[in-house]
């Protein structure tokens, strides 16, 4: 099977779409001869033409709306928002009109539209080329959020999105790009929309955590293990709809949850993970829902070493175990 | 008289004086209409109406440019006239004012003439002014890359034309050179800001040479000037050159909506003088000049179009309102009452 970083994956899966369905078109900023700027695209203009791969201007808000157009005119467009923190200009087309279109119209028309939306930090990119930006999007009923976090949930997951007829979000950690590699089956697969995954099983305690955060929590636990610690990690892989079901059961076998993210705690998918476990598993845990995530200043400073003081980190990840697991 | 006037569209010859006898009856049909649900929000029946009266010369006139068994129409809230004309019921219509089950636009989700129509391609997603003009641009995009010859209208007023999803979405067309016509009903009013106060230019057409584009300004009262534009503004779509900008300044006869009192902000003077651009008068006159219509058959006319409207409100007067229980369907595919017929991909 071979291995393929996140990136790859990615470009890998719109290849195969566009030549599955010639319906599936890419638009965004860069997207064609620069095959954008991490790449992402790279190729797509040669194989499929400037009609299907297009440099749209700088604009944000017609890059979404063009797509929610040509999506209810029956293609599948793949917006490309170049990073997360540019997608604001685009919210009242996504939050606003594409949740929206399939219920608006009791049905009549529907969005089959995916945006790939690069987000998150430890990238050295400051306050605008860094941003977690899933909790408005996660909070829209009508839209799906995904978040996959590995080369073959990145490939399985887009996949699914892009053939969904609705509107889905697909975040993509830039950190993960290049960073994370892992074996993607050549042949056609999908992963289901909705389904978190156990990434790493255990009995003590589980991380419930999705994004770079998985790689972290998964080196966290590695680390927990030497000092006899056995951790679970579940990843969310999915933010809206959240597996409810996945997470419940997890958090009620080894009693105990900590929950990671990069985002900034308050009112973020850690909130809604914690209400969930509380609702659901309150008589089958030993210990307090705990979360852990950076400090609320607006993510994320540009200096390395503030930078390195924001972001979550094994360390700070395996510290969290070790006070919970001692409870 | 028939509600669906429209089929026998005319888009290339000049308009017949027979077609604008029935174009007129549309308009009398759409102002009937819209006096009604007026009438239902004064009884408590129907929460909001906006008006299209001033409005319905040029809704009339530019559909009738156009094809709708293959075109594409992306309407705003005063937009009662185009869709009697695109053929929509009045029955229809007044499901959506009064929030009733059968409302074929949205199952009484959204405000009146918001959703989708069942039978032809015109649909309002939305409340949030301008941002149908890039979905416009996407709708004639999808298009160009099926290679259909269809056309996209998208209709918007003045106020939209200071929104940055306007800019965005004719800067896109115009380099695309899109299938599509950006059509301006100017009734110089946002609400209650006048357009001086809206823009420093003259006409909301001459913005389209920013984008490389025709402008049009057209009187939006007179029937047979709006449809000469719009059939241009067609064919030069059709035929792959690209956008249009029709700027028609009609007046807006009534206040904003049934929540407005537009006495607050216009002058005694101003509403005088709007009132005599009344374009079902100046079309009666015209056609009474040219000897298309006697004062009976006027009176006919108006009378027909009144009971069309009695019938329709008894009618949908008595019809119920929508279950709870389908307001979790169709959220996203198979949900609530859909549930296990989802067409999605994600399995």
């Amino acid at each position: 099977m071979p291995e393929q970083t996140v990136i790859e994956a990615v470009r890998d899966t719109m290849f195969a779409e566009m030549r599955r369905d010639d319906s599936v078109i890419v638009l965004g900023e860069d997207v064609g001869n620069r095959g954008g700027v991490f790449l992402a695209t790279d190729g797509l203009i040669d194989e499929f033409g400037e009609d299907r791969v297009i440099d749209t201007p700088l604009a944000e808000s017609s890059i979404c709306g063009v797509a929610l157009g040509a999506a209810v005119n029956g293609m599948r467009p793949i917006a490309e928002i170049q990073f997360a923190d540019f997608v604001w200009p685009a919210i009242n087309q996504l939050v606003g009109e594409a949740s929206k279109v399939r219920y608006g119209t009791n049905g009549v028309k529907t969005a089959p539209m995916t945006v790939r939306v690069p987000y998150g930090g430890g990238v050295r990119g400051g306050l605008y080329h860094s941003q977690s930006i899933e909790v408005l999007f996660a909070h829209t009923p009508g839209l799906s959020v995904v978040a996959p976090a590995t080369p073959y949930d990145a490939k399985g997951l887009l996949a699914s999105a892009i053939r969904s007829d609705d509107p889905v979000i697909v975040l993509e950690h830039k950190r993960t790009y290049r960073l994370v590699k892992g074996d993607v089956p050549a042949e056609d697969y999908t992963i289901p929309i909705g389904k978190a995954e156990i990434k790493r099983p255990g009995t003590d305690l589980t991380i419930f955590t999705y994004g770079l955060m998985l790689h972290y929590s998964l080196q966290a636990a590695d680390m927990a293990a030497a000092n006899g610690i056995d951790v679970e990690v579940l990843d969310l892989r999915t933010l809206r709809p959240i597996d409810e079901d996945a997470i419940a059961e997890s958090a009620s076998r080894t009693g105990k949850a900590l929950i990671v993210q990069e985002d900034t705690p308050a009112v973020s998918i850690s909130s809604e993970v914690a209400a969930i476990i509380g609702e659901r598993c309150f008589f089958d845990l030993d210990g307090p829902i705990t979360r852990l995530g950076p400090p609320e200043i607006p993510p994320m400073p540009f200096s390395p070493i503030q930078e390195a003081a924001f972001m979550p980190s094994p360390e700070k990840i395996l510290a969290a175990i070790t006070r919970l697991a001692e409870i | 008289m028939s509600a669906t006037a429209n089929q026998s569209s005319n888009s290339t010859a000049q308009l017949s004086g027979e077609r604008l006898h029935e174009l007129y009856q549309t308009m009398v049909l759409s102002r009937y209409l819209d006096q009604r649900v007026w009438l239902l929000n004064r009884q408590g029946k129907a929460a909001i109406a906006a008006s299209a009266q001033g409005h319905e010369a040029t809704q009339v006139a530019c559909i009738e440019a156009t094809d709708p068994t293959k075109d594409h129409y992306l309407i705003y809230y005063r937009q009662f006239a185009a869709m009697i004309a695109l053929g929509t019921e009045p029955e229809e219509m007044l499901r959506g004012f009064l929030a009733k089950e059968g409302d074929p636009m949205s199952a009484a989700r959204q405000f009146p003439l918001h959703g989708a129509h069942p039978r032809v391609d015109l649909f309002n997603f939305s409340n949030v002014i301008a941002t149908q003009l890039p979905q416009a641009a996407g709708v004639a995009l999808a298009d160009k890359l099926k290679g259909s010859d269809a056309v996209t209208v998208v209709f918007f007023g003045d106020g939209a034309s200071s929104q940055g999803d306007t800019h965005e979405a004719m800067n896109f067309a115009g380099v695309h050179k899109l299938p599509v016509i950006f059509f301006c009903e100017n009734n110089r009013y946002a609400i209650s800001v006048p357009i001086e106060k809206q823009m420093g230019i003259e006409s909301v057409a001459s913005r389209a040479i920013g984008y490389g584009f025709p402008g049009v300004q057209v009187d939006g009262t007179d029937v047979v000037a709006v449809h000469e534009a719009t059939v241009a503004a067609v064919a030069r779509a059709r035929s792959g050159e690209g956008p249009t900008l029709i700027e028609a300044s009609v007046e807006r006869l009534l206040p904003h909506t049934t929540d407005d009192d537009h006495t607050r902000y216009r002058s005694a003077e101003d509403i005088e003088q709007m009132s005599q651009r009344d374009p079902i008068r100046i079309l009666s006159d015209l056609l009474k000049r040219r000897d298309l219509l006697t004062d009976s058959e006027d009176e006919a006319i108006h009378a027909e179009a009144q009971k069309r409207v009695n019938v329709a409100t008894d009618t949908v007067d008595a019809e119920p309102y929508p279950d709870t229980s389908t307001m979790f369907d169709h959220i996203t595919a198979g949900s609530g009452n859909n549930a296990g017929n989802n067409t999605g991909g994600n399995a």
